[in-house]
């Protein structure tokens, strides 16, 4: 993945930068030392490193704005970090960058039950803000299979979703205002505790626009009344075709599963190997999650029963009590790891037309065969949001990019069948090449006004969404 | 200017002399932009409805009335129960789904399942250069590029004419239920509401007209039974409950502002912290009602209130002139955000040709 090169006045400015930053920051928020940067030179996109230039942790939107201050006046590219969990490289520095981390930027700044919001800083992990209304009865939707560890600032910069967001949406569905700090420095609050923000929706584009418009520094989010319960059940099939129109099935029927998990057979032997869930033997397997009452559940599983058996499948399993739900969700929620212990493996996010499930299927496995890669699928069934996870051996020469090559294969499938590149992992360094496939020029065109508009010297996070080609111009400055 | 396809569209507006004033049926516009009228209604007609992915596509002058047909035609809907405000704003005309869009016009579930603007999933439009962008596309989740689908949503014509929209849709309920709490004051009956969207009794409507606060279920029938009875027991006040139609009726009325439709005086619509919104109201006075659990107030208030009802609302939300004259229609803005607006309408429509003066 090719990255622009560093700017050479910049590497040699670099004593005089970090002595500015030591000058608006505390002693221990500044990093300059290269052993020390090593822990910045990568997020989870691991296969892509580069130690940045410095690295800042400030504590408070005012420090903030003073570094990205310096930033632009030395004309310093700025690569926001929350957690460093991107799957796309939305974090990967390059050498002549200043990586500016949230995590220190934790504090829950103002709860309220009676308007059902939370206002938090954003380098508040996912999890943590659930944490923190747990006791009263609530919690914070969006729920990416990193939750334990991903920041909000991040969540935010991709517009993450999660397992749940079939119900509640992702995370722009849920963010009410932004503390918003621009290039300049300058301080903007967009939206806030109330149901809509006035004039244009900017803190809609803000969400998902991967750091580039602004760095984030707290946040309104809404928060929602727990369910009284949940409860899985597990379906098996003979056949993808049969599962994705069992699907389309109960989807139409007008229930509303909070969770459609899809896993194909290669999936589902891998993880049988590693986690013993106790899954059948099948091509394809469903997981359905449920909310509500106890007789609300049983009634929506009643249905969810007759739609089912209607496509015969080879199993319907019921959680009788928690620890049998635990055992449906074990093998999925294991699945990235059994897969992982098979082989390197690259995790694909593309979003296809829920329809097309069945060719796209089909496609992936010949194209499986095409390349002498496996593939297992897990995914988002109900929105069409597919997780192809193609094995290959990072020690062998080449396999990395014949992996790569067979990935990009698949996003264009995506495309082609009416879906796109990325559903919830965002573009980041890995996707944007393929920005292309996807989109005119034109289109593109249109986005980059937008960050004309925010950050007119390209300096924040510049390398990432956009095609190098298609955005040197205005990187050029 | 009617334009019958995304092309002469793109001509119409690239060729323009003058400003344009984008019209879709005129159901709903607000604000004061002035130019050569552009009608979209010649962009009609559904492109695609996949019932089995929730997904529809349909070109931006389509009448609402023909979108609502197809759906319900599969037992769907649009989920954030699009308000008619012809007669709130004293309008006749054909609503089209681009009007719809470029208000982000949402009623009473937007408290369940968000505004028009989160079941959008792409769009076309042609910007003020002439130039067809696509943003988005037909599947529920896409993180790829920046979200200009948000940002045309309530745009109001200024960054762009919309020529293609597409939406996830649900499906119809079962059953629905509606409990009505009488005999209760306005701050009381409003705790009412909060209390019931704290519940988790996943709650699709919760307003309060005409001395009445008004809690709406939908489901399945089992579920909405059970549902009406926690939250009787959750209930103050004077308590009966409407199925069917009886409570659908309540509902449009909420939706539509029904209350203030014909009646003299402006018309304020706020969003405030639900907690602010009784005492919002009682400060302004004139009438008010409620919905989002009051997170949105409606106030009818007699001509020349702008100062008073701006100064009220201030640091718990902001207000919007729906009707009236004589005063900024929409809120105003930190200079800091504004900046941004008027960049990025300078971007997307270099000859400020698009609703010129609607935000400024």
């Amino acid at each position: 993945m090719e990255m622009p090169l560093p700017d050479i006045a910049i590497l040699s400015s670099k004593a005089r930068i970090v002595t500015r930053l030591r000058g608006i920051l505390p002693a221990d928020a500044v990093i300059d030392d290269l052993a020390e940067l090593r822990a910045y030179e990568c997020d989870a996109l691991t296969a892509y490193r580069c130690p940045p230039l410095a690295a800042v942790l400030p504590r408070t939107t005012e420090e903030v704005s003073a570094v990205l201050r310096v930033c632009w006046e030395e004309g310093v590219p700025v690569v926001p970090r929350g957690s460093g969990t991107s799957l796309a490289g939305g974090a990967l520095p390059t050498a002549d960058s200043v990586i500016l981390g949230v995590a220190r930027m934790n504090a829950v700044i103002e709860t309220d039950y009676d308007n059902r919001f939370i206002r938090v800083q954003s380098g508040r992990t996912n999890l943590s803000v659930s944490g923190a209304v747990e006791a009263e009865g609530f919690f914070y939707a969006p729920d990416p299979s990193s939750q334990l560890a991903c920041a909000i600032a991040g969540n935010i910069a991709m517009n993450s979703g999660g397992a749940h967001c079939l119900k509640y949406g992702v995370t722009t569905n849920n963010l009410l205002g932004v503390t918003l700090v621009k290039m300049d420095g300058t301080v903007v609050t967009l939206g806030g505790p109330w149901a809509e923000a006035s004039g244009l929706d900017l803190l809609g584009v803000v969400c998902g626009s991967e750091g580039q418009l602004g760095v984030v520094t707290e946040a309104w989010l809404r928060i929602l009344p727990k369910p009284e319960g949940a409860r899985p059940v597990l379906v098996g099939f003979n056949s993808n075709e049969v599962a994705g129109a069992c699907v389309a099935d109960i989807i139409r029927a007008g229930l509303l599963p909070v969770a459609i998990e899809f896993m194909d057979r290669p999936c589902i032997r891998a993880t049988e190997a590693f986690a013993k869930a106790g899954y059948p033997d099948c091509e394809a397997l469903l997981i359905i999650e449920v909310e509500g009452s106890d007789a609300e559940i049983s009634e929506q599983l009643t249905r969810i029963r007759q739609i089912a058996m209607a496509h015969d499948p080879v199993e319907f399993r019921e959680a009788a009590d928690e620890a049998q739900a635990k055992r449906i969700w074990l093998g999925r929620k294991s699945a990235f790891g059994a897969m992982g212990q098979i082989n390197d493996y690259m995790c694909l996010d593309g979003t296809i037309p829920v329809s097309s499930l069945p060719h796209v299927l089909k496609r992936i496995g010949e194209m499986s065969v095409e390349f002498g890669l496996d593939v297992g699928n897990v995914f988002h069934a109900g929105d069409g949001n597919m997780h192809p996870l193609i094995l290959f051996d990072a020690n062998k020469p080449g396999d990395l990019e014949k992996c790569e090559a067979f990935g990009a294969e698949i996003l264009k499938l995506c495309v082609e069948v009416g879906g796109c590149l990325t559903g919830e992992h965002g573009v980041g360094i890995e996707k944007r090449d393929l920005m292309a496939v996807q989109f005119a020029p034109a289109d593109m065109e249109a986005q980059m006004r937008v960050k004309d508009v925010f950050d007119p010297k390209w300096l924040l996070n510049p390398a990432k969404v956009f095609p190098l080609a298609t955005s040197a111009a205005r990187r050029a400055g | 200017m009617r334009p019958v396809t995304e092309a002469e569209l793109a001509e119409a507006v690239a060729g323009a002399s003058g400003p344009l004033l984008v019209r879709g049926g005129g159901t709903r516009t607000i604000g004061h932009a002035v130019g050569e009228v552009l009608e979209t209604s010649g962009l009609s007609g559904v492109e695609l409805y996949e019932p089995g992915a929730l997904t529809l596509v349909v070109r931006a002058g389509t009448p609402m009335a023909e979108v609502e047909a197809a759906l319900a035609g599969d037992r769907q809907r649009l989920a954030f129960e699009v308000p008619d405000f012809r007669g709130l704003l004293g309008r006749e005309g054909v609503s089209t789904i681009g009007g719809v869009v470029a208000t982000n016009a949402s009623g009473p579930r937007r408290v369940q399942v968000g505004a028009c603007r989160d079941a959008l999933l792409g769009v076309r439009f042609v910007d003020g250069a002439g130039n067809v962008v696509k943003n988005g596309g037909r599947v529920m989740k896409n993180v790829t590029g920046y979200d200009l689908v948000k940002l045309m949503a309530g745009s109001h014509g200024t960054l762009g004419v919309l020529s293609e929209v597409s939406f996830k849709v649900q499906a119809l309920p079962e059953a629905e239920a509606t409990l009505t709490v009488e005999g209760l004051a306005d701050a009381e009956g409003l705790a009412m509401l909060r209390r019931a969207l704290g519940s988790p009794y996943d709650i699709s409507g919760a307003a309060r007209e005409g001395g009445r606060s008004l809690i709406r279920v939908e489901g399945m029938a089992g579920s909405v039974a059970y549902r009406t009875g926690q939250l009787r027991a959750l209930m103050a006040g004077d308590v009966t409950v409407v199925e069917g139609a009886e409570s659908a009726a309540l509902w449009r009325r909420v939706r539509d502002v029904t209350a203030f439709a014909g009646q003299p005086g402006d018309v304020w619509r706020l969003a405030v912290v639900p907690t602010a919104a009784a005492e919002v109201a009682a400060a302004v006075g004139g009438a008010a009602v409620w919905d989002w659990g009051g997170g949105l107030v409606w106030l009818l208030v007699p001509e020349g209130q702008a100062a008073t009802v701006r100064a009220t609302v201030a640091g718990r939300g902001h207000a919007t002139l729906i009707r009236g004259e004589g005063a900024a229609v929409f809120p105003p803005e930190a200079a800091e955000v504004a900046a941004l607006g008027a960049g990025l309408r300078a971007r997307f429509d270099p000859r400020n040709v698009l609703n010129r003066g609607m935000m400024g």
